[in-house]
């Protein structure tokens, strides 16, 4: 077991109240696992990564309870010195926008070796010849050249691919990606998804793949975490999650997407919209939209049970055998 | 064609690059629309699919007119749309409205629901005053807003929500064609579907001329009777919806689909991806012969120099590329 993530809990606290974010997440992470998460805007996703990372700003944010242990270490508690030697080094990350991830003013060069000179405490040229080895390894053609230059002198793809050898160059054991691939065109998309596949096999790294696009989980993720209002709904295999969905939001968000309906026939919608997380509603967060809710849904919060082995939901009324999906 | 509802004939929209602040000089020329020929009948539904910088939005925003055409010629019903000037072409737009990627910036955000429909409705017609509460709410009933929504302001909506506000605006001076460009992209999985399901309602109802234009090839396939596939400021290719999803013709169709991911972990397993090398060439100097050359597997020497037309492979089905006949 790489990473467990126990109960955890984040809040933000705005003008409008306190919104809880993530509220009790749990998960485990094996080595060389990828873990897919996926849910809509809100749902906590990209919230949960930060809080691993330790990336969420304090105040307005703030980290209400639990765990994440890496290795024997406990990632929300361990201090910024501890965090800085973790960070970059044993777990990296990639974001969605290579733009806004690059130092407009330094050259590739220079971005590319910093995690080694501050990590590892090689001489400069050596830390040169291994960017330009991990350039050439993402696939940045002429990279000995491309190196000298800046982030605007590429293009979206070739940016990404800047950030993730920038992100592996120190071998992690853990790479956590938040949508990298949205901003990117579907045939970037697919180039980056192969490379990330393809560098993962070679170094059995872990990867926590955070999307809203079930067509990447598909093809991608070992195993998904089904995220609604901060808390995941559905955790499983990525067969069963597609197969034999055990919570209605996930049966509710495949139904749909256009891709795997008949053309022409008119789209499954689910009334209504996310709820505002500084309101949540009392028990499930979902009842207000689902169509199989029942009175003891809108009662008490419902935890995330096994309900078959390795695939647990957080639907009372799956749990009990009440309802069939 | 005589239903022919809209027509493109070899239209060019190119932008100068210039540079130098007093002496401004040209450096070159951004080619985002390069001679597309279209016809649409009425009330159909046309897909716009390409990857960003094909030229797709610049196209739609030339049909609409709000980017003047280089060469060639737009007609509506009849009417040549870039020979109209000043009152002509303000009067004309009544009949083709435009709905924006982003219902947060397409929207006033100090003027209510009622205030932002009712200025739409009065626009080209003289409403009398007392009707106007009735047109607004008949409006919003159409795209399914609630009717005590009507005092709101825009922050105080989803996006969703949002976007049936700027759908309604867009429906408010009775259009015959609608321009939609990336309606869904900025939504929620979840509401995308609403927003999908409302648009082809509506084109289904109004007879409403529709052209969609995504990235996201399975939304457009779902709603477009017919697609058409730019790269580089051209069409290469344009056919019955499902036949370019299930039977592409072009080698950039086909890598274009194999792209998508499918939501269905067996199949998206077993399947082989078409990967394409580098990215897009840059549409300011794109490369000579066939814009696809230089990505793809199928090219010969001849793809260099000689520019393919659009040409009929199967009824209906017609595709910019040389070498099809020996590929497919």
């Amino acid at each position: 077991m790489l990473l467990k993530v126990t109960n955890l809990k984040t809040s933000f606290h705005t003008r409008n109240g306190v919104v809880r974010a993530v509220d009790g997440v749990s998960f485990v992470l094996g080595a060389g696992e990828t873990l897919g998460i996926v849910g809509e805007s809100g749902s906590g996703k990209s919230v949960t990564c930060y809080s691993i990372m330790g990336l969420i700003p304090q105040p307005p944010g703030r980290i209400e309870g639990g765990q994440a242990m890496f290795g024997d270490m406990d990632l929300l508690r361990c201090g910024p010195e501890e965090l800085r030697r973790i960070r970059g080094a044993r777990i990296s990350m990639i974001f969605q926008d290579p733009m806004t991830s690059l130092n407009p003013y330094l050259r590739i060069e220079d971005q590319l070796i910093e995690p080694l000179l501050i990590h590892e405490k090689i001489e400069r040229s050596s830390a040169i010849k291994r960017a330009i080895a991990a350039l050439e390894e993402v696939g940045v053609p002429d990279a000995a050249q491309r190196i000298r230059s800046y982030p605007h002198e590429f293009s979206g793809g070739m940016r990404q691919r800047v950030m993730i050898a920038m992100a592996l160059i120190t071998k992690p054991q853990l790479l956590i990606a938040d949508e990298p691939t949205t901003a990117l065109d579907v045939t970037v998309q697919a180039q980056i998804l192969e490379l990330i596949k393809k560098l993962q096999r070679e170094r059995g790294m872990a990867v926590i793949w955070v999307t809203h696009d079930l067509g990447v989980v598909a093809g991608f993720c070992d195993r998904v975490l089904v995220m609604y209002a901060g808390r995941i709904v559905e955790s499983a295999p990525t067969q069963q999650i597609f197969k034999h969905p055990l919570h209605p939001y996930n049966r509710a968000l495949q139904k749909s997407i256009p891709a795997l309906q008949a053309k022409g026939a008119e789209l499954y919608t689910i009334p209504g919209a996310p709820p505002d997380l500084a309101r949540k509603p009392e028990g499930c967060a979902f009842a207000p939209r689902c169509e199989f809710a029942a009175d003891k849904c809108r009662a008490g919060e419902m935890p995330l049970k096994e309900a078959e082995q390795g695939h647990a939901t957080a639907c009372w009324r799956v749990l009990d055998g009440e309802i069939k999906l | 064609m005589p239903d022919t509802f809209l027509e493109l004939r070899h239209v060019k929209t190119h932008f100068p690059v210039e540079r130098g602040i007093i002496f401004r000089r040209r450096i070159g020329t951004v080619k985002a629309v390069d001679g597309v020929s279209l016809h649409l009948q009425q009330g159909e539904v046309l897909g716009l699919v390409g990857e960003s910088g094909c030229g797709k939005s610049t196209l739609g925003r030339t049909i609409l007119q709000l980017v003047p055409p280089t060469e060639g010629t737009v007609i509506l019903a009849g009417r040549t749309l870039n020979e109209l000037h000043g009152t002509e072409l303000r009067q004309a737009r009544a009949d083709f409205q435009m709905i924006f990627q982003d219902p947060y910036a397409s929207l006033n955000p100090r003027m209510t629901v009622y205030d932002t429909l009712a200025e739409a409705i009065g626009s080209h017609r003289q409403v009398p005053a007392v009707e106007m509460p009735a047109r607004v709410a008949a409006l919003m009933q159409k795209v399914g807003l609630p009717p005590r929504a009507i005092k709101k302001y825009p922050h105080e909506f989803s996006g969703g929500q949002r976007q049936r506000i700027a759908i309604a605006r867009a429906l408010a001076v009775e259009p015959k064609l609608i321009i939609a460009d990336e309606p869904v992209s900025a939504l929620d999985v979840s509401i995308q579907a609403q927003i999908i399901n409302l648009l082809a309602k509506l084109s289904r109802e109004m007879q409403l001329t529709l052209i969609f234009i995504s990235h996201d090839l399975s939304v457009v396939k779902h709603i477009a009777d017919r697609i058409a596939v730019m790269y580089l400021g051209k069409i290469v290719e344009l056919g019955p919806a499902a036949d370019v999803f299930e039977k592409p013709l072009h080698p950039y169709t086909k890598a274009l689909v194999s792209a998508v991911p499918i939501p269905d972990p067996e199949r998206e397993r077993q399947r082989q991806r078409i990967l394409l090398l580098g990215d897009p060439p840059s549409p300011m100097n794109p490369p000579g012969g066939c814009p696809f050359h230089p990505r793809c597997s199928h090219a010969v020497v001849e793809c260099k120099t000689s520019v393919p037309s659009l040409d009929e492979f199967r009824p209906g089905q017609q595709a910019a590329c040389i070498r099809l006949k020996e590929i497919s």
